[in-house]
């Protein structure tokens, strides 16, 4: 995780496009000018991040079984629970199955895992062209650095 | 039609705060129901699950962004729900 970049997702474990699932790891840092807010003498990963890191991993689903072909962006969660506090150095098991495949926007089921159950939400993400070709080459770029392969792809 | 709309309805009033005695067939979604895109998102969620249907969103908005059809042709609920009807007829065909 790189938080201050946003990139919350280091790795792919396993993309399964048939069944609309992404198993991925994120690995929390051990010092961040975040655990310097939040809190002091109590660093913990804020719950915000939490759901950022599920909604990544929505996203790249959506990525992978879309082809890079559109741009899932984070549109609205429900049913967010945090279970347990997630401190510095922590690895995470993200994982998020496809539930609904609508028309420009898609629904999610996503939670997160270290040594038991930290966080869980039902996401919505809407799905749209690329609003700049920039996007769509750092979006391959991160795709490929977390080593999702999306569907169609040959590389 | 009836229970379509029916159904519509109790969505529409169960997802958003407005009272169901208010969303009648005449209702425009957005100019008087006043519901705005993403909670319309979640509606259309709802209504594709009941339904069992996808409705066709994007391309609604584009044929309105084209100016080949107008808001009321799909977001007049009675429109709305001909539209669900079809949809449910193509799929049971």
């Amino acid at each position: 995780m790189r938080l201050e970049y946003f990139q919350m997702i280091d790795r792919i474990v396993d993309f399964d496009a048939a069944a609309g699932r992404i198993h991925a790891k994120a690995f929390v840092p051990e010092t961040s000018p975040v655990f310097e807010g939040h809190f002091p003498g109590y660093p913990i990963l804020p719950g915000v991040l939490l759901i950022e890191t599920m909604a990544q991993a929505s996203g790249f689903l959506i990525l992978g079984l879309n082809g890079l072909s559109r741009m899932p962006f984070f549109a609205g969660s429900k049913k967010a629970k945090f279970r347990k506090f997630i401190e510095p150095g922590a690895e995470l098991d993200v994982y998020a199955t496809l539930t609904h495949d609508g028309s420009g926007f898609a629904m999610t089921e996503a939670k997160i895992e270290s040594n038991g159950p930290i966080c869980d939400a039902e996401l919505m993400l809407r799905i749209m062209d690329f609003p700049a070709p920039e996007l769509v080459e750092n979006m391959r770029e991160r795709v490929r650095q977390i080593g999702l392969t999306p569907v169609g792809d040959a590389a | 039609m009836s229970s379509t709309f029916d159904v519509v309805a109790d969505v529409i009033a169960q997802t958003s705060e407005i009272p169901r005695e208010k969303i009648t067939p005449e209702s425009h979604a957005i100019d008087d129901l006043g519901i705005d895109s993403l909670d319309f998102l979640d509606i259309v969620f709802a209504l594709d699950k009941k339904f069992g249907i996808k409705i066709p969103l994007e391309q609604w908005t584009q044929e309105v962004n084209a100016g080949k059809a107008s808001v009321e042709d799909y977001f007049l609920l009675k429109n709305l729900c001909s539209h669900i009807d079809d949809l449910v007829a193509k799929k049971s065909a």
